[in-house]
Order: C-alpha cells, then sequence, then structure tokens
C-alpha cells in the first residue's frame, strides 16, 4: 500500500504482494525483495492492494481478534490440505505452484482479490445497527435468517433462530454477523455467477492440482484419505491463528458435518475448471496411473482377481476406445463429452469383464467353477499344473473376497458410529452463546473421561497409516487365498487364432440408457433387478470407492453400450441376451 | 443401509445408538460404554426438534451402562447423576427421582432421604408448576422413608416397653415422623393411581393411632372409586382390614366379590369360597362353586390339596342331598372337554399318588363324581388306595360307588 517506489524493470508503479509477503510488479511480475511485515508469519495475508474505501483498516479489535476475509480463511485450508497431501508423497509442486496459481486464478475471477474493486460493491457487511424488523424495509438486503438458510451446511434451527434474535447493536466497524468481514455477504453473493467457495470445492481445488500433476491418486482414494483424517477437512478451522475469531455466519461457511460426496466434488471439479478458464489438462496416457489400464490393474490386485484378466480389460479399453488420450484427458468447457471417473471407470471395465467371462447370472459361473474344480482336483494327483496357478474357482474367490470384505465393512461400520465431529476448540455463534457452548464442552469432555474408562481396554487406536490399497492378498500364504497367480484356462477357449470366452451370452444392464442429464443417472440400479453375482461385485468396488453401487452400473451401462453398439442398433427389439 | 455413503453427524450419531442398544441388549456394558463416549458429543448440537433428544438418552442410557458395570461404584453413579440433573431443567425432579430410586436399591436410605428433601426444596420458575406430578412423587417417597423411620421407633419403643422402659423422647420422635409420613402420603393417594405402598403405610399410620373411620374410607376410595385403575390388590388390603376389624361374613364377602371377578386365581379364592359354602343364601352358595371352579381352572392351583377340598366338600354336600345338581352341570358343561386331560389324566393320577396322597384323595372323588367310576383317574387312585388299606379311600370307593349315576346326569 505505501510501496510507491517504481519498478525496476517496467518503471510501473502497480505492486501486489506474493504469498511470501514479497512485493511483485502486477504489470511484469517481476519480484522484488522488499517484504511487508506481516503481524503473524503463519498468517498469510490476502493481497488486497486495494484500500478500503471507508477509511484505514483497522489491525487489531478489542478481543485480540482481527480482521480477516473469508477467502483467506479458505486459503489457509488449502494451504494444510497441500501440506497434508506433501506429507502423503505428493510432489511439492503440487502445492507450492499449482494450487497456488489455480487459487490465485479463482481469486481473481470471482473478484475477491488481484482485482480493481468493482464498482458499487462495498466490503462493508451487514450493518450492526439493522435489526431483523429494518431490514423488512430494505428489499435488497436479506435478513439474517435467510442468510443462515442460504447455507449448504445444516442448521439447528433452534440455535439459528436464537442467534438470529440475538444479534445486538455494536460499533459500526465490526460486524456481530461474522468474526470475519465479509461473512454475510459471502453468504448472500449469488452463487451462480461467481461460483462461491465451500469447503467441498476445497477438495475439488485439490483433486484439479493433482489431476493437473497426473499424481497416482483417485477422487475416491483423496476423500477416503479425508475422511481417515489424512487430510484436514472437519474441523480443519482449528488451525486458524488465534487472531481469526470465528462466529456466527463463518461457523456456516467452515463447519461441515457431513462427508464429502464423490459427486458433489466431481461436478464442482468441472464447473471450477471451466470458470478459471483453463487450458486442456495434460495429457492422461498409457503411462498414466489414471490410464484405465493401470486403474485396472490395480483394483484387479485389489479385488484378488487373476492377473490374466488384465489382458481382458485392456482389450476392452481399446475396443470401446477409453484409452485414448482424448477421451480421457480434461478439457475444461467442453460440454460435449462425458467427464470422466477414472476409478469408477475402471471399476466397471472389470465389472464387464466379468460379466463376459462368468456371465454372472448365478447359474453359469457356479458351473464353470464346479468345472474348475473338478480340473484342479485331477490335477493335485499328478501335481502339474500346466502353465501358471491352479483353475481358477470362481465360488473359493467369492467365499474368499466376501469373507474378508464383510469382515472390513463390519469395521467400517463401527468406525462411522464411532466418529468424533466435534474438537477442542469450541465455537459459538455469539458472544452470548460462549458460556453455553464452553459448559457443554467440558460436559461432554467430563462423560468422555468416565465412560472412556469403563469401556475395557480399547482405547483410542492409533489413525492407521494412510494405504492406497484396503485390501491385501499375499501369494505366500499357503491356504490359497490369494487369486492372483490362477490360470482362466478353463472358461476360455481359442478361436481363429485368438483366446475369447467359452460363455457365448451376455445380458445387458440396461436396453436403453438414461438422459443423464435429465435425471443425473444414465441406468436405474435397483437390486432386485439383477443377479446375485452381479451385486456382489458392484458391492465390492462399492466399497473399495466408497460410492453408490449405482454410480458403478452407470458406468458399466455406458461401457456395454458402447461394446455392443452395433448388436444393440440391430436388435433393440429383442430379448436382452445377446450372442457375442 | 448400512451402506450408505452419505454420512453426516446425524447418520453417524443413529448408528452409534443402534451399536448401544444392541450393546445393552446383550449385557455387553464395556461395549456400550464405548459407543457411548462416542456418542456423547451430540450434546453440543441442538436437537429440540425431536421427541427424545441426546441429553436425555445420555441420561438412561448412562444409568444403565454404570447401574451394570463391574468397575462403576455408586460414587461414580451418583456423581453422574448429578451432572445428568443440570442437562435438563424439564426433567430435574424425574432424574432426582430416579437417582432416589438407585440409591434406596443400594440401601443407602440416608443419601436417598437427603436428596428427596433437596429436591422438594427446588423451585424454578413456571418449572415448578409444570413438574408438580414429580414433586408430589418425591413428597410421597419422602413421606415413606418418614414412615420407614417411624416403624423403627415403633419398634424401638415395644421393646423398651417389654422391658418395662418408657422413652419418652423416642415416643416424640415417633409421633414426628408420623406427622411428616401422614401429610404426604394422604396427598399422593387422592390422585388416581396405584399406589399400593403408600396405601399399606398409610393404612397402617392410622390403624396404629386409632383412626379407623379414616382408614376404611381410605380403602374404600382406594377400591372403589372408579377413577383409579383397577387394581386386584386394592380389594386385597380392604378385606384384610375388614376382618382385622372383624367385620361381618356379608361385608367380608362383598369385599372379595370384585377381586373374584378380576383374578379369579386369586389366593385369597379359598376364603371366598370357604364362605360363600356357608352360607345361608342359595345363590351365594352357588357362587361359592363358581368360584372354586373357576379357580381351579388355572394350572398354578393344580395341585393345590386345599382348594380341591373344598370342591370336594360343596359337590359332597350337592350330591348327598341331591339337591341342584344342576349347578354342578352348569359349571362342568364348559369344562368337561378340558378338565379330564388336564386333571385327570393317568399319568397324573400316578405322579399325585406318588407325590400328594391327599391331594389324590380329593381329586380322586372329584373325578369319581363328575366322570364315573370307570374314569382312569378315579380307578387308578381307588385302587392303590385300597390296596394300601387306607381307610378313607375304602370310604371314598363307597361314596362313588353309590352315587354313579350321578356323572351321566351331569354329562348330559
Amino acid at each position: 500500500r505505501d510501496f510507491n517506489e517504481r519498478c525496476a524493470q517496467c518503471s510501473e508503479v502497480n505492486w501486489g504482494l506474493t504469498d511470501g509477503g514479497k512485493f511483485y510488479c502486477k504489470s511484469c511480475h517481476n519480484v522484488t525483495e522488499r517484504t511487508r511485515e506481516v503481524v503473524n508469519t503463519d498468517f498469510i495475508t490476502n493481497s488486497r492492494v486495494q484500500t478500503i474505501s471507508k477509511g484505514l483498516r483497522k489491525q487489531e479489535k478489542n478481543d485480540g481478534g482481527c480482521e480477516w476475509y473469508i477467502c483467506e480463511g479458505f486459503q489457509l485450508v488449502l494451504k494444510k490440505q497441500a501440506e497434508a497431501l506433501e506429507a502423503l508423497g505428493v510432489c511439492p509442486e503440487m502445492k507450492d505452484e499449482i494450487l497456488c496459481n489455480f487459487w490465485r486464478c479463482y481469486l481473481q475471477k470471482s473478484k475477491q482479490a488481484y482485482c480493481k474493486r468493482p464498482a458499487g460493491e462495498t466490503v462493508k457487511a451487514l450493518s450492526v445497527c439493522e435489526s431483523s424488523t429494518d431490514v423488512d424495509s430494505d428489499p435488497e438486503r436479506p435478513s439474517l435468517l435467510h442468510l443462515l438458510s442460504l447455507s449448504e451446511s445444516e442448521g439447528d434451527l433452534q440455535t439459528d433462530c436464537s442467534f438470529a434474535s440475538s444479534v445486538s447493536k455494536v460499533s459500526e466497524s465490526t460486524s456481530v454477523y461474522s468474526g470475519s468481514v465479509d461473512g454475510s455477504l459471502y453468504l448472500m453473493k449469488n452463487q451462480k455467477e461467481k461460483l462461491r467457495m465451500t469447503m467441498p470445492m476445497t477438495l475439488s481445488f485439490c483433486y484439479m492440482a493433482l489431476l493437473w500433476l497426473r499424481e497416482p491418486i483417485t477422487l475416491s482414494e483423496l476423500l477416503r484419505f479425508v475422511v481417515e483424517g489424512h487430510i484436514p477437512y472437519l474441523n480443519v478451522f482449528q488451525h486458524f491463528p488465534e487472531k481469526m475469531k470465528l462466529c456466527g455466519l463463518d461457523l456456516k461457511i467452515f463447519c461441515v458435518e457431513s462427508w464429502p460426496v464423490y459427486d458433489e466434488v466431481f461436478n464442482k471439479l468441472h464447473e471450477l475448471a471451466a470458470f478459471l478458464d483453463l487450458p486442456r489438462f495434460p495429457d492422461i496416457t498409457e503411462s498414466c496411473f489414471l490410464h484405465p489400464d493401470m486403474l485396472c490393474m490395480k483394483y484387479l490386485m485389489e479385488a484378488n482377481l487373476p492377473d490374466e484378466l488384465h489382458n481382458w480389460t485392456c482389450r476392452v479399453v481399446k475396443k470401446i476406445g477409453i484409452g485414448e488420450v482424448d477421451f480421457l484427458t480434461l478439457t475444461p468447457g467442453n460440454k460435449s463429452t462425458r467427464k470422466v471417473k477414472y476409478d469408477v471407470l475402471s471399476a466397471a471395465v472389470i465389472v464387464v469383464v466379468l460379466k463376459l467371462l462368468f456371465l454372472l447370472d448365478d447359474h453359469y459361473e457356479w458351473l464353470l467353477s464346479e468345472f474348475a474344480e473338478e480340473r484342479n482336483k485331477n490335477n493335485t494327483e499328478v501335481c502339474v499344473f500346466h502353465s501358471g496357478g491352479p483353475y481358477f474357482e470362481f465360488k473359493k474367490w467369492y467365499e474368499v473376497v466376501k469373507h474378508s470384505l464383510d469382515v472390513e465393512q463390519k469395521k467400517l461400520d463401527e468406525e462411522r458410529a464411532k466418529y468424533l465431529w466435534r474438537c477442542e476448540k469450541s465455537l459459538f455463534y455469539s458472544v452470548k452463546n460462549k458460556s453455553k457452548v464452553l459448559k457443554r464442552r467440558q460436559m461432554v469432555v467430563n462423560l468422555q473421561n468416565q465412560f472412556g474408562k469403563l469401556s475395557g481396554s480399547v482405547q483410542c487406536a492409533e489413525k492407521p497409516n494412510p494405504s492406497s490399497f484396503q485390501l491385501r492378498w499375499s501369494e505366500e500364504n499357503t491356504n490359497g487365498s490369494c487369486f492372483h497367480g490362477h490360470s482362466l484356462k478353463g472358461i476360455l477357449q481359442e478361436k481363429c487364432g485368438l483366446l475369447t470366452a467359452m460363455n457365448p451370452d451376455y445380458w445387458l444392464c440396461t436396453v436403453k440408457l438414461c438422459n443423464e442429464k435429465l435425471c443425473g443417472h444414465l441406468a436405474h440400479y435397483r437390486e432386485v433387478e439383477f443377479p446375485h453375482s452381479y451385486h456382489f461385485v458392484l458391492g465390492l468396488f462399492s466399497f473399495l470407492l466408497r460410492i453408490q453401487p449405482s454410480y458403478i452400473h452407470d458406468e458399466v451401462c455406458m461401457i456395454e453400450h458402447k461394446l455392443f453398439n452395433k448388436k444393440l442398433c440391430k436388435k433393440l427389439k429383442y430379448n436382452t441376451v445377446l450372442r457375442k | 443401509s448400512s451402506h450408505e455413503h452419505k454420512l453426516n453427524f446425524k447418520k453417524s450419531k443413529e448408528a452409534c445408538l443402534n451399536y448401544i442398544q444392541d450393546a445393552l441388549l446383550q449385557k455387553q456394558w464395556k461395549r456400550a460404554a464405548e459407543f457411548l463416549t462416542c456418542y456423547v458429543e451430540s450434546l453440543e448440537k441442538d436437537y429440540s426438534r425431536e421427541r427424545v433428544g441426546p441429553s436425555e438418552m445420555i441420561w438412561r442410557i448412562g444409568t444403565e451402562i454404570l447401574w451394570h458395570h463391574s468397575q462403576s461404584s455408586m460414587k461414580e453413579f451418583s456423581c453422574f447423576m448429578e451432572q445428568m440433573k443440570t442437562l435438563g431443567v424439564k426433567r430435574y425432579l424425574k432424574v432426582c427421582l430416579e437417582h432416589v430410586f438407585h440409591l434406596l436399591c443400594n440401601g443407602q436410605i440416608d443419601e436417598a432421604y437427603q436428596n428427596l428433601s433437596l429436591a422438594e426444596s427446588w423451585r424454578f420458575g413456571e418449572q415448578t408448576a409444570i413438574q408438580d406430578k414429580e414433586m408430589k412423587l418425591i413428597q410421597a417417597y419422602r413421606g415413606l422413608l418418614d414412615y420407614y423411620s417411624w416403624s423403627k421407633q415403633k419398634n424401638i419403643l415395644l421393646e423398651h416397653g417389654e422391658d418395662g422402659f418408657s422413652d419418652l423422647a423416642v415416643e416424640q420422635e415417633m409421633h414426628g415422623y408420623f406427622r411428616k409420613a401422614a401429610v404426604n402420603l394422604k396427598e399422593i393417594i387422592k390422585i388416581p393411581g396405584v399406589w399400593d405402598i403408600f396405601v399399606k403405610c398409610y393404612v397402617d399410620l392410622l390403624e396404629f393411632y386409632g383412626d379407623h373411620n379414616e382408614a376404611r374410607q381410605v380403602l374404600n376410595e382406594y377400591a372403589y372409586n372408579s377413577k383409579f385403575p383397577a387394581n386386584p390388590n386394592a380389594h386385597v388390603y380392604l378385606y384384610q382390614f375388614l376382618k382385622r376389624q372383624g367385620e361381618s361374613k356379608n361385608s367380608l364377602i362383598s369385599a372379595l366379590k370384585i377381586l373374584h371377578d378380576i383374578v379369579p386365581s386369586h389366593e385369597l379364592m379359598i376364603d371366598f369360597n370357604t364362605m360363600l359354602q356357608k352360607s345361608k343364601k342359595r345363590k351365594k352358595r352357588r357362587l361359592g362353586l363358581e368360584v372354586i371352579f373357576a379357580a381351579l381352572d388355572y394350572a398354578g392351583w393344580k395341585e393345590n390339596a386345599k382348594a380341591w377340598s373344598c370342591l370336594v366338600r360343596q359337590v359332597k354336600q350337592i350330591v348327598s342331598s341331591e339337591k341342584h345338581l344342576d349347578w354342578i352341570k352348569q359349571e362342568w358343561n364348559p369344562r368337561k372337554e378340558w378338565w379330564p386331560a388336564f386333571h385327570f389324566s393317568r399319568y397324573l393320577a400316578k405322579r399325585n399318588w406318588q407325590e400328594n396322597k391327599s391331594l389324590s384323595y380329593e381329586k380322586a372323588l372329584v373325578a369319581g363324581i363328575l366322570l364315573g367310576k370307570d374314569c382312569k383317574y378315579f380307578k387308578y387312585v381307588s385302587r392303590q388306595g385300597c390296596k394300601a388299606q387306607l381307610k378313607r379311600f375304602r370310604m371314598l370307593k363307597k361314596f362313588v360307588n353309590r352315587h354313579d349315576p350321578v356323572h351321566l346326569r351331569i354329562s348330559g
């Protein structure tokens, strides 16, 4: 603000601040060594260079807090998340360059920083002197209750109402509606225009950066790490510095009480990419982790399926063209192509392959399994396997995997019931609320201690180390519970030099695809209409990816329609069982 | 479904409650405590729209766990209850009351009394009026404990009296407790409800001090006021009181009438039948027969020799006089399909003979009359009895043989 020197490179006086607190020239991006003193080095100041129209900004408030803006809060959140990802092994570029740039671009485009103040927009949030009754007279100013309802986070009706009615008159420069300067303004903004920032969106940012760098992590993994606590999300405001006081409407913005949903993060990601006018993302090629060939290999391993199936997944991928660079790479703003969910897609490919080879109609796969069992029995007497391992027996695989899946699912269900959502740092809507909240917190802690002691030897377990694989199968186990090396010989045959499945049939999940834009799905998954084996397989991947089976089902339908496109066009009127 | 991937605070806590419920039902207190530890943070969230909020849940679940958990002490329990009292002002008196119950169960009478007194003095704006019922209960229980103290003093006094000592101080104390107890007990029994223990104690007090009129009034109210829920004990208490007072058979009989209607299997039915049998009025004797047959419909009475002897007495009397055989017919009609298998099987004949000869004697007579001398039960028992050369069995055989045609008239 006070820096009036001319830039060494371009002689302009147009300064901005980098995150490191250094002045840089906005015209030519020349960074100087002059730094601006920051009160707290942890506190990344918002690089607003424009002065606020009503005068000097008061740095300190009476209660030891300072003025801060919502986007500064989000910036902190992103920083913490990026640090966590770096700790998990993501390259530092992600935090230092990619995410930073995305964020700055966002701030600029949404006119929160790095730009001229748009005319007419004042930073002054809802004036304190207005009570809710006054508000009626001014139709442009929504009431506090209205603002509270705008927020996406769940509200307590009673707390909202009591908060709204408890607002009292305070001095002009502070807003009691929120600890931040622009909390109320933030909620008031028209969402569609400027893509208002939310907590789930922070994950969209993170994933966007990861995708740009083609890091070996899928969106479902990212979300799983969030839930497992390796990436800050819930209660991330704990890490805000003391001076950034949160209260009132800030809580609506930063306190989440639900885990992010895959679809929400995914869709926001694309919206964001388009909003930021990003160019085409770096190519996803065959050697990329996110390429279906790679992901299929990973998922096959995790699902304890024979490695040989990988040939088949590759064949399917190739046949329907979903391994093409243009198909896989994200081009923001391109509305004609379907957005690719790499993890779901790969899982669906495996499901389709299983259907191709085993039919999964609750009969054929068991029949094949019996044949395999016979052959295995005969062979053990002779102790010779031609090549590869024993014949793959669907039945055995099912039993082994189901058992593990049930155990893991049970654990997961219990963990979910035991989540602790609150943290040490208490938040209150208003000062009036404070003592009640603190008392409650104290009681909660007391009760936790009392009953925690009675819980027996079960103590709060250490967070397990984050890992990419949830189910592990070892070939060293002699009990035969690992199927990676098993052979598909029994179910394949050679025709014209090509290996094909012995299974001649295939059943389509749906004959006609729905219009995704209308009802959100390509198909409608209702458990009762499909064979149990199909459920089971969907259920398995649903567990691994932590998403609803219906999403995988959608992708399966999409793949099937691509695969059998020609036949479908001809035979739409016939029954759904096709001959390949 | 449990595989719902969209998870939020509310769903998470609902799931937590399910686990707690399972654990409680299976008496896995440690596991229940484990999940409760995770549930308590619900207190920090407002559930005012729900019918049962987390504070009530935690109170009830916590109470169960602390009461049953092996490592939990009474001190911890009380400490927890104190915390719960601060949690919900609308529930304050209820929590106090339940705390008192637990203390009583644990034998801590003095602490219970202290808590009751404390609760009695509680005032909280309009809540005091809203929680009026709970307050009355608290006062009633304090009255009960006062009665208990009175009772102790009374016993001391009686002991001293035997030894020839008289203790004025003890007597004064006793009267003091009486006054305190009477006031509260009288209040609560005015409200329609089931107050057995309060009524009993109050009547005991009244009788001791000679106020029989008041006692009679109280018991009548309790038994006959239609606003009060139907309560067999009310009639029992009234009956016992009247008996103590030496009332006439007629008033005793009328006291037991309703009891027979609501609990035909009540143990007092023997007394009832005995009185009715001896009555000069035909209607009453008829009722007596009805009463004893009805009682013997119940499995619990199958081996009650006294009851059977009552029936025998009446049946003998009727059969010998040959008057009112139709009474027996009327009673036997709805029973002739199932009583033979229920009471008079051959298996039972053997068992009764082995275990209780008097019982088999009484039953054999009834069987012989109702089913004829050729019925399994009678044949077996009378043969055994005659083999054993027991005189009364010979008499039994004679009697039944003489009146054998009766069974045909009865069952026809």
